[in-house]
């Protein structure tokens, strides 16, 4: 009690210290220290306690027993040949694990809350800052150490230092170079151009005009995409949306760069580079379903509602000799997400 | 001596010879902790790291880290002969084809969502006690920092097994990266080695999951743990305890217990979730390919938040200058809003320090009613994300409720300014009210819900009176007050700018406060109304405190 008083004082409760008031009132309360302490019945009754060894016990043989389970479920339940035997055998090993992993960690506490002392205990604290003496002990030997080092008086050594310092990690940086190659235009670029021919994605074959009806949507990529080396990065790219609407709804330009109706906008969300995969026939809306940027393709592509900022490209399309659809020309802009040098 | 004790000894001797543990064992063993509930949060989070670390190795042992073209031929129909990758093969065999390989994977990822769950509730406990005050800043640095990695931690592992979910998270990254103004074109093909997606992310980000980042938090949890034992752990107010003590149990024989068997609990617990509920079906998805995407495409819930400030942020944001891009309908609610966080997070216990003008150390909690400012703070912050996380979920709930997925954003575009405002003016109000609660009950004692009628047919209900013990957690707390110019010693000169700002950040804190009851104050309201308690507790014309409505409109005492 007279510990926590102390220690009270020693701390100064600011402006609020325990000054008395000329009544003879404190100003604040005083810590009424720890209260008495209560027995548990395990504590005072011997049966009781053995009870609870006889609890900690059985909770620890359920844990043995679920370790024997998780081996006997791991050995005994065939695993390959189909999923009802893969579910069978995860649900098993983690219901084992479960009562080997649980019941040991539910018996130790058990053993700790009912059998382990649980008077409370008290440690004193240090303040983290040293004395006066201590702290001017550590200025007395930092300045003795950087006399000797002789920092303040060779100017020449600590510039140097600093700037052999700052430089040397420099070179790290560059040991980056050859982990990946320059930008240079690819993000601007496609493997579309003039006669680069429209083929469905996945099933394959170029696509006749006249085959497509009014509101049909087709998933497109660029004939030979699936020889290149990698694929993917192109069809990161490359992927573009062919709808067939009724003339009069597209704008000029967009008609103009289709072929009765049938127009073709990259897939590529200008927002983020999600597929823009949802198309909405009725309205002639797409939608991005990441981010929900929403395009209109009555209106060139616009976006009309979400966090993109711009049109999806188009892609100008014709048809050739035999009315199978062909890129009159490449996209006419960068497709996908917006960076830096995109201007 | 039984053979038992001569093995001890011997253990023991030769552990004291070489590494001193005789020393160790004086220092350590008995070490104090207090125990609170709220104390085993982070314990969670360790836990949960070290499950990471078993399960994780092992996935390795199966895993291939390679984006290397191959065709599926394992057990699962759907996907034979397909076209995949190797990183994606292996995942699916580590899942249908080893043994326990689907359990272990399930615990993997479960034991990560709860890791980041775990962080960031332990965070919040921290904030609201004011555990971050001094000597704690750093420590609460770290945790940050910490909590950050976790979610690229998360991040780069959900996008290991490459399937058509993880690809579109990854292609989301990308754009997040070439948002980034001047150079960001240039760290994505410096980090992607060329075009998205390439074939060197897999192995790269598969170095950064299971090396770089790994060790890097377990090094910073070796610090924060350090921490803890250098300082001491804080505790709760309470009789007895101070702030030159820790009250508690020791370390061993009763923590080892404890702890250590709660390891066990939280590792049993993740282990039924992992084996009863399915996580993260990647065979279901399909490998990634850029072009297909699946509705409703949900990342794992800590990115969520991030997703959820994209979506709602309009696209206008976006403009072009000088001939250059700027993105910044990605750009701010991505990278600056995480700087934005993280900075305000990491300065916050110096901000408080401004305001409190206070440099002393703090070892006992606060009660959060008794913080009103910081809590505000705290909820505020807290609306904020929980908005933006319910953001992420735009279209899920628009499908869910019924409502237009249009309406829903343009909502939350408002809401995440208004509403974390309106949250700090609430909470700030209930605690002040919970603290009027507290002097109300430290002074005329707790509400017995015994009904008594006086004589002239006036209802009271009586109180009794509080035992010091608990009145003492009501009252213990110090109400700091605005700084005046000549209040504190370390207040700021009040003609500098920053003694203005402290000045005025002191007053934003503590105009609005409520002071707890001094001994005189008790004295006062006992000596008024004393001789009237005691004749009716003598006179005992009491009845049963049934009529609950009568128990809380007649208060005895106004």
């Amino acid at each position: 009690m007279s510990e926590i008083e102390r220690a009270d004082e020693a701390h100064g409760q600011g402006s609020t210290a325990l000054a008395k008031s000329g009544s003879g009132v404190p100003e604040r309360f005083e810590n009424p220290g720890l209260p008495p302490h209560r027995h548990r019945l395990g504590d005072v009754d011997p049966q009781a306690a053995k009870r609870a060894e006889r609890q900690v016990a059985f909770m620890l043989l359920l844990s043995v027993l679920g370790s024997i389970g998780v081996i006997a479920s791991i050995v005994g339940i065939e695993y390959n040949g189909g999923w009802d035997r893969i579910s069978t055998s995860t649900r098993a090993i983690g219901l084992c694990m479960f009562v080997s992993l649980f019941m040991l960690g539910v018996g130790a506490v058990h053993w700790a809350k009912t059998l382990m002392p649980d008077d409370e205990r008290i440690d004193y604290r240090h303040r983290q800052r040293g004395t006066t003496a201590e702290r001017e002990q550590a200025v007395a030997i930092l300045k003795e150490g950087s006399a000797e080092a002789g920092l303040g008086r060779r100017p020449l050594i600590r510039n140097t230092l600093i700037g052999a310092l700052a430089l040397f990690p420099l070179p790290a940086v560059f040991f980056f170079r050859d982990t990946g190659p320059l930008p240079g235009n690819s993000l601007s670029e496609t493997m579309w151009e003039e006669d680069t021919y429209l083929v469905k994605d996945p099933t394959g074959g170029r696509i006749r005009a006249a085959d497509l009806s009014y509101g049909t949507v087709v998933h497109v990529m660029p004939e030979g995409i699936d020889e290149l080396e990698e694929p993917l990065n192109e069809k990161a790219k490359s992927a573009v949306l062919l709808m067939r609407l009724d003339e009069d709804l597209l704008t000029p330009k967009s008609a103009e760069w289709g072929v009765d109706g049938i127009v073709a906008y990259s897939k590529i969300c200008t927002h983020m580079g999600c597929p823009v995969a949802l198309y909405e026939q009725q309205t002639h809306h797409l939608l991005c379903p990441c981010h929900q940027s929403t395009f209109d393709v009555t209106q060139d592509c616009k976006v009309i509602f979400g966090p993109a900022n711009r049109p999806l490209p188009q892609l100008p399309i014709r048809v050739d000799a035999e009315g199978y659809l062909q890129a009159s020309s490449g996209f006419h802009e960068a497709v996908g997400p917006s960076f830096w040098e995109r201007g | 001596m039984s053979t038992i004790d001569k093995a001890a000894g011997g253990v023991g001797n030769f552990a004291d010879d070489t590494v001193g543990a005789s020393k160790i064992v004086n220092g350590f063993a008995r070490k104090i902790f207090p125990d609170h509930w709220s104390f085993m949060l982070g314990e969670i989070t360790l836990y949960s790291f070290v499950i990471l670390l078993f399960t994780g190795t092992f996935l390795t042992f199966f895993y291939e880290p390679s984006a290397a073209h191959t065709v599926y031929n394992g057990d699962y129909a759907p996907l034979a002969g397909q076209g995949v990758s190797e990183a994606y093969a292996s995942s699916l065999r580590l899942s249908f084809d080893v043994r326990g390989g689907l359990i272990m994977r399930q615990v993997h990822h479960w034991a990560a969502l709860i890791f980041v769950a775990a962080t960031v509730v332990h965070m919040i406990r921290v904030f609201f006690t004011g555990a971050f005050r001094k000597p704690r800043e750093i420590n609460w640095v770290i945790g940050l920092v910490l909590a950050i990695l976790a979610v690229f931690e998360g991040f780069t592992g959900y996008s290991l097994p490459d399937d058509l979910l993880s690809g579109t998270g990854i292609r989301i990254a990308q754009a997040i990266i070439l948002s980034v103004p001047v150079v960001g074109s240039y760290i994505s093909f410096f980090l992607f080695g060329g075009e998205f997606p390439g074939e060197d992310f897999i192995p790269r980000f598969f170095t950064i999951h299971i090396l770089l980042l790994p060790a890097v938090m377990l090094g910073l949890i070796v610090v924060h743990l350090a921490l803890v034992v250098i300082h001491k752990h804080t505790q709760y107010p309470g009789p007895g305890r101070t702030e030159d003590n820790v009250v508690g149990f020791p370390l061993f024989p009763v923590y080892m217990a404890k702890a250590g068997g709660f390891f066990f609990i939280v590792f049993g617990v993740i282990a039924l979730i992992a084996g009863l509920v399915q996580i993260n079906p990647i065979w279901a998805y399909g490998p990634y390919d850029p072009s297909p995407v699946t509705a409703g495409s949900q990342p794992d819930w800590y990115m969520g938040w991030l997703d959820g400030a994209v979506r709602i942020t309009p696209g206008w944001w976006e403009f072009t200058l000088f001939g250059f891009t700027f993105s910044m309908n990605i750009f701010i609610p991505t990278t600056v809003l995480i700087l934005f966080v993280m900075t305000a997070g990491a300065l916050y216990p110096w901000i408080e320090q401004a305001a409190t003008g206070d440099r002393r150390e703090h070892h006992l909690l606060d009660r959060p009613r008794n913080a009103p400012t910081r809590t505000g703070l705290g909820v505020m912050a807290l609306t904020f994300y929980v908005l933006l996380w319910i953001s992420g979920g735009n279209d899920v709930i628009a499908h869910m409720v019924g409502l237009s997925i249009n309406d829903i954003t343009r909502f939350m575009r408002v809401a995440v300014f208004v509403l974390p405002a309106l949250a700090f003016v609430v909470t700030k109000r209930i605690c002040l009210g919970l603290q009027r609660k507290d002097r109300e009950k430290a002074l005329h004692g707790r509400e017995t819900g015994r009904i008594v009628r006086l004589p002239h047919g006036e209802f009271i209900e009586v109180h009794a009176p509080l035992s010091e013990a608990e009145r003492w957690v009501l009252v213990q707390h110090d109400s700091n007050r605005p700084m005046d110019v000549e209040d504190r010693l370390d207040a700021g000169n009040p003609n500098s700018l920053y003694g203005k700002v402290q000045r005025r950040l002191s007053r934003f804190y503590f105009e609005d406060r409520v002071e707890p009851v001094t001994p005189a104050e008790l004295a006062a309201a006992h000596h008024g109304h004393d001789t009237e308690i005691e004749s009716q507790e003598h006179a005992s014309i009491e009845e049963d405190g049934g009529n609950a409505a009568i128990a809380t409109s007649q208060k005895y005492h106004g």
